[in-house]
């Protein structure tokens, strides 16, 4: 049986000055679904640290374009998916680069970017990269209001 | 969806209170007010209590002006930062590298 969920879809210029926009729209998004305020703020930043990279693509490939955003709203789980048809970035190179601070690090060689994809690992459930054309980034955040029996239901019931 | 910032300084000390949001677009005024008041200072202080909304690009201007202090010795201090602003502090392990004084929860209109 397929699922049934709502879909909202959007399109922004890929500027910086965007990105409060997508913030305002993710919220009401959100709380319409019932995500906490904590889920939220997390939903936000993970949206806002998306959207940014599609800007910087956009950016220094001097292409004004577009960044296409859409919201899959299912009954258990919000799906994000942020996608800009720029050019490909090297995946491999951006994974390496992405993690925490080690404090063994100096400051001198300490990375002032790249925490994008970090925080997006750390403040979403479930996030893929897909990199063919342009860069399309898919984060899924569950609620969790219903937790009994949830993990047990989801694998019998996904096909 | 704004940032305000106000500087003030006085002999040794520089101060920047901000309020509103750090993000893409915000970011770049940040980082020009920012770095000239450490390059200006032995010691800032930069002010969050009204600051909502922050998310890498924040932590990338204060990683730059960390190391701008450094190599001047100079001190930065980042003060009253918001429960959900912190957190990004201290998933990305910058809490051990940055020094932060006090975090808050509320306040905000």
């Amino acid at each position: 049986m397929k699922e049934a969920f709502d879909f909202v879809e959007m399109k922004l210029p890929a500027k910086s000055e965007f990105v409060g926009v997508l913030r305002l729209t993710i919220s009401g998004v959100a709380n319409r679904m019932g995500f906490s305020y904590e889920e939220i703020e997390d939903l936000k930043v993970a949206t806002s640290e998306a959207i940014t990279n599609a800007v910087n693509h956009a950016y220094y490939e001097e292409d004004s374009g577009e960044v296409t955003i859409g919201f899959g709203l299912y009954e258990d789980r919000l799906e994000v998916m942020v996608a800009d048809r720029g050019g490909s970035f090297d995946l491999q190179e951006v994974k390496e680069q992405i993690g925490p601070y080690d404090e063994r690090e100096t400051v001198e060689d300490m990375r002032e970017g790249g925490f994008g994809l970090f925080l997006i690992d750390a403040l979403m459930d479930k996030v893929e990269i897909n990199n063919n054309h342009g860069v399309i980034v898919i984060m899924t955040k569950f609620l969790y209001e219903n937790e009994v029996g949830q993990s047990d239901d989801q694998i019998s019931t996904t096909q | 969806m704004n940032l305000h910032i106000d500087g003030h300084r006085n002999e040794n000390l520089g101060v920047l209170k901000l309020s509103g949001e750090i993000d893409a677009y915000t970011a770049p005024q940040l980082k020009e007010e920012l770095l000239a008041l450490v390059e200006e200072k032995r010691e800032v202080e930069v002010d969050l209590l009204k600051v909502n909304y922050m998310d890498s690009t924040g932590l990338g201007v204060f990683i730059s002006a960390l190391k701008l202090s450094k190599e001047k010795e100079h001190h930065l201090k980042l003060i009253n930062l918001q429960e959900n602003v912190y957190r990004l502090f201290n998933i990305t392990g910058l809490n051990d590298v940055i020094n932060i004084e006090n975090t808050v929860k509320g306040e905000l209109s």
